[in-house]
């Protein structure tokens, strides 16, 4: 039966999570963005509120609790409106545990998951995406081509996050006609992990480039079974998280133009910002709910591919229009730093390009 | 619980009216498009058979049988109900689903602000009997989004109200005032210096002397629907069929408790927008499939052609002001305060149909404009979404007062 509201559980854990967001994200988000620098506490702090080893079977050390897709979308939100840069490090050991989950083996699981049960925060990672024009998920040109028993793979990857310091690396790669993902150790011959990368947002997660120069691992690497619904997974958190990015600059926007006067009233009583700010809360809305709902299919079961693409695609217009009103909005005050809506833009912007960069 | 599943009746009734939509609406929507102003009685006196117990405009009108137990059901999710069969029903053909015998807007006003003998008065007879219309008129020559402008004047003289004024727009005022056993809601002022606090809606029957159709509309689309002008002189009805309570107080409460109307209609219309909006989404996949032409919905958007980019921004378009509409709906069935929700609803289903019907036009090319199809139809049928039951504009206004805590004095 149709349904607008989290339940009881759900609500709590969204609650949690967002004044974590606002208590211990909001805060840092400026500095780390100045800087570079992620401020490692936060990742401790966030680690304790026990997201990613929730959805661990207890099997391998972890609460085993249901994962959620749904719940993972409320989760996305509330980090992003905190901070985009700190939710993607913070979170970036799913982009193994989840797809170890998924479609690993049992051996996979007991190699893999009890490193990310343990009291303190364990980076992971993945590489999806590649440094080149036209890059499409669908035809990587990063190769695995088995030999002897072995995986032979070769080709450059960009925005892996955290890269450096993972505990694991999940590459995707094309094997025959189809995309596949293997488990890389950090010290196999051939894998050079390149410099920092430098973006126009995202500047307080770190990301580099790899590459992969006839890296040879052992065929028990791969993880078996349909990739799509990873993707799907990962297309759902970038979509839940747009929506929390575009929430955080539309809510600031909105309190701004209440507050600043121009011509005798507040800028918010001139229709040409009011219908702006109108048509924010109301693509914030529409783009959560098609979130939601491709969240939801997820958690049915379903192939929720049209869904999740679909919602992407929305929620990436949503987002840079959203965020570019916001600093449209504040006008000259805007443009200048102190003010997190151009931040919020840069990032925004971004969601149109990331593939695979966040995992619910 | 977050949900995006319609309960098992719903999709049944769903289903059957799909049915009605496509075997009963579709062949004849061409024809009443070009007749216009000519009635398909046949079709009419089905659709009243058939429909009377499905589509609720909030008028409390229950189920004629049944456990009190699927009443209950049935009621709990009535406007959701109504939404979806609406979408159906539009699906066909939007002009002939506003010209089905119903309460309608009228009813709509009654169950918003009358009282429960006046509910049992005036909607009682959409029960049974012969084909029976509501309407209601608010918008004046001089006034349409600014309804607290309005200058039609009723005038308590002994035990009745005279009505003074001039109407027009009235969606199915023809059918409610002179073709029917139907009633017309009127809004007029009591007491002009009183502004909003004077105005009131006042019921008006069938063929009440003073009350006459000046004019039927030519019009844009929605053609098979019939848009009429009334003009008061001296019409005067019972005393107790002013809607809710007759005296002025000095707050705005009686303005508002017709304006609350809207909450319930805005969703319902915005559903209608999907209906037209998915026709035309429908026929393009169509027409794409037996040209070979498939969407890819994992290739990026970089790569994607035009034709794929532009079919998945209607598509998602159409589910976000779908869901948009859906939420509406649903928090009117739990008694949540919807307001904001419903125009959200009612801005994003009008700019969106608009939006996708030209589009849709635009990629068939001369296929689209060529009065052969019915896409041509649905692009002029679309267009009211954005105008009728508040304008873009003014449900933009709405909302942007909700979000900002703004009175109608602090933006308007
Ligand atoms: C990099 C940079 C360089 C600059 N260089 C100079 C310079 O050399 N010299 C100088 O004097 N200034 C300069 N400016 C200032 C710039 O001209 C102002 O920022 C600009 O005029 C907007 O004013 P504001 O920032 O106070 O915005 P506000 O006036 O506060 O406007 C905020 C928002 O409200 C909107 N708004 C305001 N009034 C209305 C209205 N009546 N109806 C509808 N919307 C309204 C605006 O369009 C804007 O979206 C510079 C600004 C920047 C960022
Ligand atoms: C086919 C059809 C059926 C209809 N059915 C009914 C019916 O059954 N009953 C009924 O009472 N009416 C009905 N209407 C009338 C309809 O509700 C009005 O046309 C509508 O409310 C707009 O009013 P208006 O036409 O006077 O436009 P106006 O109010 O004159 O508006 C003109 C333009 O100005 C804009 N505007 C107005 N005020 C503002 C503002 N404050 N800020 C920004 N922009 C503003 C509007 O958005 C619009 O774009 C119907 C109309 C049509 C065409």
């Amino acid at each position: 039966m149709l349904g607008f509201q989290p339940d009881d559980e759900q609500k709590l854990i969204r609650d949690t999570v967002a004044e974590f967001a606002r208590e211990q994200l909001r805060p840092l988000a400026h500095e780390a963005d100045e800087s570079g620098v992620f401020p490692t506490s936060v990742a401790q702090q966030a680690w304790e509120l026990g997201l990613v080893q929730s959805t661990i079977p207890e099997a391998y050390g972890g609460v085993g609790a249901e994962s959620s897709a749904v719940t993972g979308s409320l989760i996305c939100e509330e980090l992003a409106w905190g901070d985009l840069s700190l939710t993607l490090h913070m979170l970036s050991p799913q982009l193994v545990t989840y797809p170890v989950i998924m479609l690993g083996t049992h051996e996979q699981k007991a190699q893999i998951l009890g490193d990310y049960v343990g009291p303190h925060f364990t980076a992971g990672t993945a590489a999806v995406m590649e440094p080149r024009f036209g890059f499409d998920l669908n035809e990587l040109t990063t190769t695995a081509v088995q030999h002897n028993g072995e995986f032979v793979l070769n080709g450059a990857k960009c925005f892996v996050p955290l890269a450096a310091e993972a505990a694991h690396l999940l590459v995707y790669a094309r094997r025959d006609n189809g995309i596949a993902a293997f488990l890389l150790p950090q010290d196999t011959p051939g894998l050079t992990i390149g410099e920092r990368e430098k973006n126009m947002g995202l500047k307080a997660v770190a990301t580099y480039e790899l590459s992969l120069d006839n890296c040879r691992i052992p065929a028990s690497s791969q993880l078996q079974g349909d990739i799509q619904p990873v993707f799907n997974r990962s297309r759902v958190a970038l979509s839940a998280m747009a929506v929390g990015v575009a929430r955080a600059a539309y809510e600031y926007a909105r309190e701004y133009a209440k507050e600043r006067r121009a011509f005798g009233t507040a800028i918010a009583q001139k229709q040409a910002i009011a219908f702006m700010l109108a048509e924010m809360a109301m693509e914030v809305d529409a783009a959560r709910l098609l979130v939601w709902e491709a969240a939801w299919k997820i958690d049915t079961g379903a192939d929720a591919t049209r869904e999740a693409c679909l919602a992407k695609n929305y929620a990436a217009t949503m987002v840079l229009k959203v965020a570019d009103n916001a600093v449209q909005i504040l006008g000259g005050h805007g443009y200048i730093r102190d003010h997190p809506v151009e931040r919020w833009l840069r990032n925004g912007r971004g969601f149109a390009t990331f593939e695979g960069l966040a995992m619910i | 619980m977050i949900d995006f599943s319609l309960s098992p009746a719903i999709e049944k009734n769903r289903d059957m009216i799909h049915a009605v939509a496509d075997g009963t609406m579709r062949p004849i929507s061409r024809e009443y498009d070009e007749r216009e102003h000519e009635k398909p009685t046949e079709w009419l006196n089905m659709m009243w058979e058939a429909s009377k117990n499905l589509i609720s405009f909030g008028d409390g009108k229950k189920k004629a049988s049944g456990k009190a137990e699927a009443v209950e059901r049935h009621l709990s999710e009535r406007t959701v109900r109504s939404a979806v069969l609406i979408e159906e029903l539009s699906w066909g053909d939007v002009g002939l689903y506003l010209s089905i015998p119903h309460s309608a807007l009228g009813g709509a006003a009654v169950a918003a602000a009358g009282t429960p003998e006046q509910k049992e008065r005036f909607l009682s007879r959409f029960r049974d009997g012969e084909p029976k219309w509501g309407a209601m008129a608010i918008t004046e020559p001089g006034c349409g989004s600014d309804s607290a402008a309005l200058t039609t004047t009723a005038v308590q003289d002994g035990d009745q109200w005279v009505i003074n004024g001039t109407k027009i727009f009235c969606t199915s005022g023809l059918m409610a005032a002179e073709k029917s056993e139907g009633f017309v809601v009127v809004w007029a002022t009591v007491d002009k210096s009183a502004g909003r606090a004077g105005i009131k809606a006042f019921v008006v029957e069938h063929h009440t002397p003073g009350m006459t159709v000046a004019k039927v509309e030519d019009k844009m689309g929605i053609r098979a629907s019939d848009t009429a002008m009334l003009v008061f002189e001296d019409c005067r009805i019972p005393l107790d069929n002013v809607l809710g309570q007759a005296e002025v107080k000095q707050s705005t409460t009686g303005f508002k408790g017709v304006m609350a109307t809207f909450d319930a209609t805005r969703p319902l219309v915005a559903a209608s927008a999907l209906g037209v909006a998915r026709a035309a989404v429908d026929y393009v996949r169509e027409t794409f499939a037996a040209e070979g032409i498939t969407i890819r919905y994992v290739t990026p958007q970089t790569k994607l052609t035009t034709l794929e980019r532009d079919f998945m921004d209607m598509e998602a378009n159409l589910q976000a002001a779908r869901l948009l509409t859906w939420r509406a709906a649903w928090m009117l069935d739990q008694g949540i305060q919807n307001n904001l929700e419903a125009s959200m609803a009612k801005a994003k289903a009008g700019s969106m149909v608009t939006q996708v019907t030209q589009k849709a036009v635009e990629l068939l090319g001369p296929l689209g404009y060529s009065r052969k199809t019915l896409l041509e139809k649905w692009m002029r049928d679309a267009k009211i979404s954005d105008i009728y039951e508040g304008t873009q504009q003014i449900n933009l206004l709405i909302i942007a007062r909700r979000i900002l805590g703004y009175s109608s004095q602090e933006l308007n």
